[in-house]
């Protein structure tokens, strides 16, 4: 589904991605962890395409996207969630997933029919919420949804892209023990259904769900395989030593 | 009838009954200063479409103002008086030259984006000062109005003044359909979160330049109607300080809402209005006034009348 | 069209070109470091003009004119920093511009209440009027080399301020990194102070400066602060180098093509019709070239950042 070949991008004397080789097999679910600093936004940038890599090809469903930007990845079905929250604050939860699923729904120069009513609109979006677990909080605005929920919006608007391949960014990021067990559960209903890369520190939830694991140090993948693998690997435990996990 | 909906009813039922009660009172005046207002307000909604819900913070949209106005101009200057000819061509070349400007400037953001539309339209400006045979920098008389095959008499007063509330409600109700419409979602979403319109696929600086050229061609007809309004045409119509004038207008009435450019419009001219009143030197006092509206008044008259929209 | 009098406009290309360098230099600064869109900062080169020209006619001294045009324009600058600007920072840029806007509309009503809005008389002291006689055997103005003199001395003194001393080291930083130098405990509110002050005192400079060759009147700092605009656009905003660079060839472009574009096109098409097409033209130039530019580099020749 997705093959990155020779990943490099530098800012100045940086090297926040040196020569990355990684895959994703169709359906499965691959994580890619390490220490902070260790270059995995970067990473996820290059891939969604806001970030321009210096070198290297970025190779989806068959077809270089190297060249290709960020708007036109996600129409071709490569949908991200971010790992800061980047949800519309303005607009209600449905209201956020709605505009997905327009951007899914071909070109959007019509003028004169109100969207906030359309059918077709309407209740994809509202499937989608139900499915992330926020039915109840579709007409919540979303600058006053708890962190937690904006998290569960993320990946809803994601979902509604209908994508081929999920980069998600540390999803769990800042939620408590309760409702990172609830996304875990929610994430393995995901597995199979689509491509995913999961970026993530929560090594419970990496350990549990991911299909290969990749470790990403100082830019550089020093490590690929299954979880048992990478967790009776050397070198990544000492990557790791002195890092609570 | 929904609380929407009576507020225009009865914004349309008292501007309607304006000119009856101005005549009967003998002040003729106030026909000619609401007929005024009301084509600077189809101005101010046309930047509202961009501004208010697009957050493109265009310095430069009297541009539209200044060759809606010259095209009538001009046109009736080489003896075209036909408004069937004339207004078309206002449009279409307000439109022409906002896609012109609209495709350099929308590629850049922020400060570049100001300074930028700015600098497009005070080069429009300069053209028109330049232009000695249309009057230079003092501008030009209107040769004739524009006429519509005898169907209505821009001479006539009143009769203007219809033909102005009817394109300003008009207006309004287009850009109110055009904002909730798909292509006002994508426009609003690019304001509210770009990065976040960016990744689920929407690309905006297509959706961002058709705002643009839409907004500026109803700026285009409010400047043939401007023409016919005042009779007279300069370059002044086109100038920074009315690029000014509109964003106030906008800001002060509420960003983002229906209503608001119609409640700042006019809010500001009546403001004026007074202000002139009082002395020759009205803008010392209009300046601070409008830096404190901005500094403490965030949401704008119209937040009286109406929520905000998302 | 000959070559001295080529030479002759270009010299005067050069001396527009360091009045614009003046008022972007501070501008420049303002927008990269502070994030201020400051319309009024036009305002501020027309306060110069008239507290020169008024000083120098009240006290019949130029010197005096120059001094209390400098110092004057430098505090009601930071008079106009304290007052209305302070409460704009970490706006956004569109309340900045309304504000600043309904500041131009205040000061040049304030100026047209005191002087009128008429063009000002100014004269200038006899050892500065007079001609030169330049190497191409034209004469030239005194007064217009001693401004390009002056420009490029303000130059010099700048570029040795930001590249040598602390300082411009911080100014530097501030342009690229705003966020970090006042992370790393500088005093931002001072630096700010300082930036605005000198943005303000160069801009007066170039007003008290404009005052013989310009005509003084309400208005005169809108008319040259589009153009600053269009040299910093082209320059690179927070980029003094850039200002430098945009600046003359701004200066250089719009001087000679308003000179020299209505001859040029009488060879190519009839001379009634560059009569009209020239000056039109000569005055849309430098915002073609502007558009050229950000075609090629959307944020300008230099950046800071």
């Amino acid at each position: 589904m997705l093959e990155v070949h020779r990943l490099t991008k530098s800012f100045g004397a940086l090297r926040a991605s040196d020569g990355i080789d990684f895959d994703v097999r169709e359906g499965e679910m691959h994580a890619v962890i390490g220490p902070n600093g260790a270059g995995k936004t970067t990473f996820i940038g290059q891939l969604a395409g806001e970030l321009r890599p210096d070198a290297g090809r970025i190779v989806f469903g068959g077809e270089d996207i190297t060249a290709l930007s960020a708007p036109r990845r996600a129409r071709k079905g490569l949908a991200r969630s971010f790992q800061i929250t980047s949800v519309y604050p303005e607009f209600t939860a449905h209201e956020n997933v709605m505009l997905a699923v327009q951007a899914r729904s071909g070109h959007s120069f019509r003028f004169w029919r109100d969207a906030r009513r359309e059918p077709t609109l309407r209740e994809p979006a509202r499937r989608l919420l139900e499915e992330v677990g926020l039915g109840a909080r579709a007409d919540v605005v979303a600058a006053n949804m708890a962190h937690g929920e904006h998290r569960q919006l993320e990946v809803a608007m994601a979902l509604a892209l209908e994508p081929r391949l999920l980069l998600l960014d540390e999803p769990m990021a800042g939620m408590g023990a309760e409702e990172s067990q609830r996304m875990i559960a929610f994430l393995g209903t995901l597995k199979g259904r689509y491509s995913i890369v999961l970026v993530e520190h929560d090594m419970d939830a990496v350990f549990r769900l991911a299909d290969r694991i990749s470790v990403l140090v100082y830019g550089r993948v020093i490590a690929t395989g299954a979880p048992l693998a990478i967790r009776a690997n050397a070198e990544v435990r000492a990557a790791y030593l002195g890092e609570a996990s | 009838m929904t609380r929407g909906a009576l507020f225009w009813v009865v914004v349309a039922l008292m501007l309607a009954a304006l000119p009856p009660i101005a005549s009967a009172f003998g002040q003729p005046f106030y026909i000619d200063l609401v007929r005024r207002m009301m084509i600077l307000a189809i101005a101010a909604t046309s930047l509202n479409l961009i501004l208010g819900y697009g957050g493109m913070v265009s310095f430069g949209h009297a541009a539209y103002l200044g060759l809606g106005a010259y095209s009538v101009g001009i046109l009736a200057f080489y003896g075209i008086t036909s408004g069937w000819a004339q207004w078309p061509v206002a449009i279409g070349a307000s439109a022409l030259a906002a896609l012109a400007i609209g495709a350099v400037s929308i590629r850049t953001s922020g400060i570049y984006f100001i300074m930028i539309t700015l600098a497009f339209t005070q080069m429009l400006y300069y053209l028109g000062i330049s232009l000695e045979v249309f009057g230079g920098d003092d501008g030009m008389r209107l040769r004739s109005r524009s006429q519509f095959s005898g169907l209505i008499d821009l001479g006539n007063a009143v009769r203007f003044y219809y033909l102005c509330l009817a394109l300003m409600l008009l207006t309004i109700y287009v850009t109110y359909r055009i904002v909730n419409s798909r292509f006002g979602m994508v426009i609003r979403a690019a304001k509210s979160n770009e990065a976040r319109s960016r990744a689920i696929g929407f690309s905006p600086y297509r959706y961002r330049l058709t705002a643009f050229v839409i907004a500026g061609a109803i700026c285009g007809l409010a400047g043939a109607l401007y023409a016919n309004h005042t009779n007279y045409i300069t370059p002044g119509l086109a100038s920074w300080v009315q690029s000014g004038d509109l964003m106030f207008m906008v800001i002060l009435g509420g960003m983002a809402s229906t209503a608001g450019p119609m409640i700042g419009a006019f809010a500001l001219l009546i403001a004026e209005e007074i202000l002139k009143g009082w002395t020759e030197h009205w803008q010392v006092i209009l300046g601070p006034l409008l830096v404190l509206s901005v500094i403490f008044f965030k949401r704008g008259l119209a937040g009286i009348f109406e929520r905000p929209h998302a | 069209m000959t070559g001295a009098l080529v030479f002759e406009q270009l010299l005067n290309g050069l001396q527009y070109g360091v009045m614009l360098f003046l008022m972007a230099a501070g501008l420049t600064l303002v927008l990269g470091i502070m994030n201020l869109v400051n319309l009024a900062h036009g305002s501020l080169y027309m306060i110069g003009a008239y507290l020169a020209v008024a000083t120098t006619q009240a006290t019949g001294s130029y010197v005096a004119g120059v001094a209390v045009g400098f110092a004057g324009t430098l505090v009601v600058g930071m008079a106009m920093e304290l007052v209305a600007l302070r409460p704009l920072y970490g706006r956004d840029h569109l309340d900045q511009v309304l504000v600043t806007f309904g500041l131009i509309l205040f000061f040049n009503e304030l100026i047209a209440i005191i002087w009128g809005r008429g063009s000002l008389y100014t004269s200038l002291p006899a050892w500065l009027q007079g001609h030169v006689e330049l190497f191409t055997g034209s004469r030239y103005p005194v007064y217009r080399l001693v401004v390009l003199m002056v420009g490029l001395a303000v130059a010099v003194v700048l570029w040795y301020v930001v590249t040598r001393t602390r300082l411009g080291m911080l100014i530097r930083a501030g342009a690229a990194n705003r966020t970090m130098v006042g992370a790393l405990g500088v005093n931002i509110r001072l630096l700010y102070t300082v930036v605005f002050g000198f943005g303000a005192a160069l801009a007066g400079l170039a007003g008290l400066m404009a005052g013989p060759i310009y005509a003084v009147q309400p208005g005169m700092g809108e008319l040259i602060l589009i153009q600053v605009f269009v040299v910093i656009v082209i320059g690179g905003i927070g980029s003094i180098r850039g200002a430098l660079v945009g600046a003359i060839i701004v200066g250089v472009v719009d001087t000679l093509g308003r000179a020299f574009l209505r001859p040029v096109l009488a060879t190519v098409i009839s001379p009634t019709a560059a009569d009209a097409a020239g000056p039109a033209l000569a005055s849309m130039l430098i915002y073609l070239l502007m558009a050229v530019v950000l075609a090629l580099k959307p944020a300008g020749l230099f950046q800071s950042r």
